[in-house]
């Protein structure tokens, strides 16, 4: 047992760099102009899961898409670092694309299997260039190593798959759908097209209206065999780790926005004849948040680039990263809305939507508490 | 300029014309001093040699491993971090002749006699006066007569000089009318008296201040800019924190761990769920003061600084108090009440009932935890301050 004060090996960077700096100017431009919270908000009551166009431009133009894909593969090369700064733009703009979903969990699950193999490098070029939506077939809530086994679904041995699995985020979005399975000999993980007969998607009105979810059924839907056994097991455990590492950084983008609205709200806003951020009772709050967003960059910064280095120590960073930022996303949006007052309590203000968006996003890809627990594995402060 | 090489070669010459084996300590700092070694930013002459202050670090190690004496900078903290830099910025020649080689080589040990029992976090408050003797219209150059009492002073048993800031203009608002000196602490109108904490040690003192007689060459700026100096000498104080690395589990919560793991007859889920919790929140306080170090040595310098004592006192509090309480029958025992004067403050070494007492001053030293959250929310966040009814009115007109 870790007797918890192993350090990591190297030192973390947890700065940016020039080059994401210029990364996120790039996607923060993009945003700005396509996807402020008036146009999330106006585009929400539509019928489509997301918004196609702004997916279109994000993952091409800019190439978010092919992010943590080796150039080699037909991606941009790049390391969790890049992909947790767009994050962070995406969760200050609350932006309805998926990237979390496509863009990292099934790219990284994808990259965890043979892409030597035709059945692997094919759907991983698609989602590089942002042609495909992939998904990763497991419940929003679900943390790394947390895979029910047996899966839900059964694969027989022509590879026709047959059972459920729910709240998959992005369901509705997806054309290609990863999808872990108790095969004949064992776990295993396949691809199916979403469209394929056998496959049926049910959407579901979700509390994050910008991350929509989707109950999948199989009934006999043809997949294609992509891993089996432990390299199933640990490709699964790697993409929900990467998951869970870089939603840290939308929950900080989230975090980000909220405090820099309340303290404009506040400082602008007058009662009492004098503006309400005046009042030390409101300051020490803002002030306390910006504390805990100022800690929560460098747990998400941490965790990111452990994930990028590979370092041993990515379980540990992930398991802080996500007990920590998780709560200060979502304390941040209760804050934003409490110091709007009545305002922030209306659908018209954008408020809502990080709050939503908080929330969902404090159960997705493990509950502090669960990462809690594995934390207390990690570091060795066990149970009673 | 001087460089690295050069550094090098002066040090060698120091350690070869002043064997640290053979040469007594004092000695050795002295001449240390004067080869302009002590402190490599301050001017030649005053122990530097106009260097940046980052070639200090190439001194310290070419001497680290020879047996070189150092100057014991835990003991004379005040001295090296807020006298000295202000009697640079604001002394006169003969000041920093005077006085700022023996307070380098720990000769002369100092203290700070700014907090008053009426004026804590609002310094500018103060009371203490300093009188020129014949009255205001004497002209310059007479002796100050100090009458006052001051608090929370560090060292001012074991110390030779104070920083003193005192009010020699009550007809003016609060920050005008400040001065700033220099107190001879052996003069006879200095009484220092121990005060006894919560902890039942004396770590600090009250000192009270009656007739003592400070000459006018012991000013540190004009009449009446005290306040500007002071600042100075605070923001020298505030440097200090955030720059030292820590390991994961390093400080409190690592005793904390280590009890756990050591006593799993008292574990309970209630006291699991907790540690868990504080020990994520103590790993991210460590990762953000390790990004501030980054960002320093980067150059870019940011605001997360006047946080972290914020974080720091939190968690000091909060995880010593689990430990009173994880330890169950010994949480309710003490190691000793015997009343003790510590050179410094032992913020781990003593036992859980200790340092969960020491703890409730983290959050009131050095800039309380609310005055720091309106420093935050005002300089960090740029919020409208709150209204003030005594900026424009004279001190003698405050009510107090």
């Amino acid at each position: 047992m870790n007797d918890g004060t192993t350090l990591p090996g190297a030192d973390p960077d947890l700065l940016y760099s020039e080059d994401e700096d210029a990364l996120r100017a790039a996607v923060r431009s993009l945003l700005a102009d396509r996807s402020d919270p008036a146009t999330v908000l106006a585009g929400l009551e539509s019928d489509v899961a997301y918004d196609t166009g702004l997916w279109h431009s994000l993952a091409t133009e800019i190439g978010t898409a092919g992010l943590l894909v080796p150039e080699k593969l037909g991606g941009a090369g790049a390391s969790a670092r890049e992909a947790a700064v767009v994050l962070e733009e995406t969760g200050r703009s609350v932006a309805p694309v998926p990237f979390l979903t496509s863009a990292v969990i099934a790219v990284t699950a994808l990259l965890g299997c043979d892409h030597g193999r035709a059945e692997v490098a094919a759907p991983l070029a698609a989602l590089a260039e942002g042609r495909t939506v992939g998904v990763l077939a497991v419940p929003l809530p679900t943390a790394p190593g947390g895979l029910p086994e047996p899966a839900s679904v059964r694969a027989d041995a022509n590879g026709a798959l047959t059972g459920r699995v729910t709240s998959v985020a992005d369901a509705a979005a997806a054309e290609l759908l990863l999808v872990p399975a108790q095969g004949p000999d064992g776990p295993a993980l396949y691809a199916v097209e979403a469209s394929a007969d056998g496959v049926r998607t049910d959407t579901v009105t979700p509390l994050d209206l910008t991350r929509p979810l989707g109950h999948l059924t199989f009934d006999g839907a043809p997949g294609r065999l992509l891993a089996t056994g432990d390299r199933a097991r640990a490709t699964l455990d790697r993409a929900l780790l990467t998951g869970a590492g870089l939603l840290a950084s939308e929950q900080l983008g989230i975090a980000e926005w909220c405090l820099a609205e309340t303290v404009r709200h506040t400082a602008a806003r007058t009662q009492f004849g004098r503006p309400v951020g005046s009042f030390q009772a409101l300051k020490h709050r803002m002030a306390a948040l910006w504390l805990e967003v100022a800690s929560a960059r460098a747990a998400a910064r941490n965790a990111a680039d452990a994930l990028a280095t590979g370092s041993p120590d990515a379980p540990v960073a992930v398991a802080v990263a996500q007990a920590y930022c998780a709560p200060v996303a979502v304390r941040a949006a209760q804050e934003c809305v409490q110091l709007h007052g009545g305002i922030g309590m209306t659908w018209e203000h954008p408020a809502h939507l990080f709050l939503k968006r908080a929330k969902s996003d404090e159960l997705a890809l493990g509950s502090p508490g669960r990462h809690r627990d594995a934390l207390a594995g990690l570091v060795g402060i066990a149970a009673p | 300029m001087t460089d690295a090489d050069d550094l090098r070669r002066r040090t060698a010459e120091l350690l070869a014309a002043h064997p640290p084996a053979t040469t007594d300590r004092l000695e050795f700092l002295r001449a240390r001093f004067d080869a302009g070694l002590a402190w490599v930013h301050f001017p030649e002459g005053l122990g530097g040699l106009d260097a940046p202050r980052s070639l200090q670090a190439v001194v310290d190690a070419e001497l680290e491993g020879t047996g070189a004496p150092d100057n014991d900078p835990g003991r004379i903290g005040i001295g090296l971090g807020m006298a000295a830099p202000t009697i640079l910025r604001f002394g006169t020649d003969e000041q920093k002749q005077r006085f700022l080689r023996p307070l380098w080589t720990g000769e002369e040990v100092w203290c700070q006699l700014f907090s008053e029992p009426g004026a804590g976090s609002d310094l500018a408050a103060l009371a203490t006066r300093a009188v020129r003797e014949g009255g205001a219209e004497a002209g310059t150059g007479g002796d100050w007569i100090v009458d006052g009492q001051k608090v929370w002073t560090s060292s001012a048993h074991l110390a030779r000089w104070a920083i003193l800031i005192a009010r020699t203009d009550p007809d003016v608002p609060k920050h005008r009318g400040i001065s700033y000196f220099v107190c001879d602490m052996t003069d006879p109108g200095v009484e220092v008296r121990p005060l006894r904490q919560i902890t039942g040690e004396a770590e600090f003192n009250e000192v009270f201040l009656t007739g003592v007689r400070i000459p006018d060459a012991h000013r540190l700026g004009a009449v009446g800019e005290g306040w500007k100096v002071a600042q100075t000498t605070l923001m020298n104080e505030r440097v200090a924190i955030g720059g030292a690395r820590a390991p994961r589990e390093g400080g409190m919560i690592g005793i904390a761990a280590a009890d756990w793991r050591a006593r799993p007859e008292l574990r309970t889920h209630d006291l699991h769920q907790r540690l868990l919790k504080l020990w994520v929140e103590a790993e991210v306080a460590r990762l953000t003061g390790e990004r501030l170090r980054q960002q320093l040595t980067m150059g870019q310098p940011g605001p997360e600084g006047s946080g972290m004592k914020l974080a720091f006192a939190r968690l000091a509090q909060e995880i010593s108090g689990w430990e009173v309480e994880f330890l169950a029958e010994d949480g309710l025992t003490y190691d000793d009440w015997t009343m003790r004067r510590p050179d410094g403050v032992d913020f781990t070494g003593r036992e859980a009932g200790y340092r969960y007492l020491r703890a409730k001053g983290n959050s009131i030293e050095g800039g309380t935890s609310e005055v720091l959250l309106n420093i935050v929310a005002e300089r960090v966040l740029g919020l409208p301050p709150e209204p003030r009814t005594d900026k424009d009115v004279a001190w003698k007109d405050l009510p107090r």
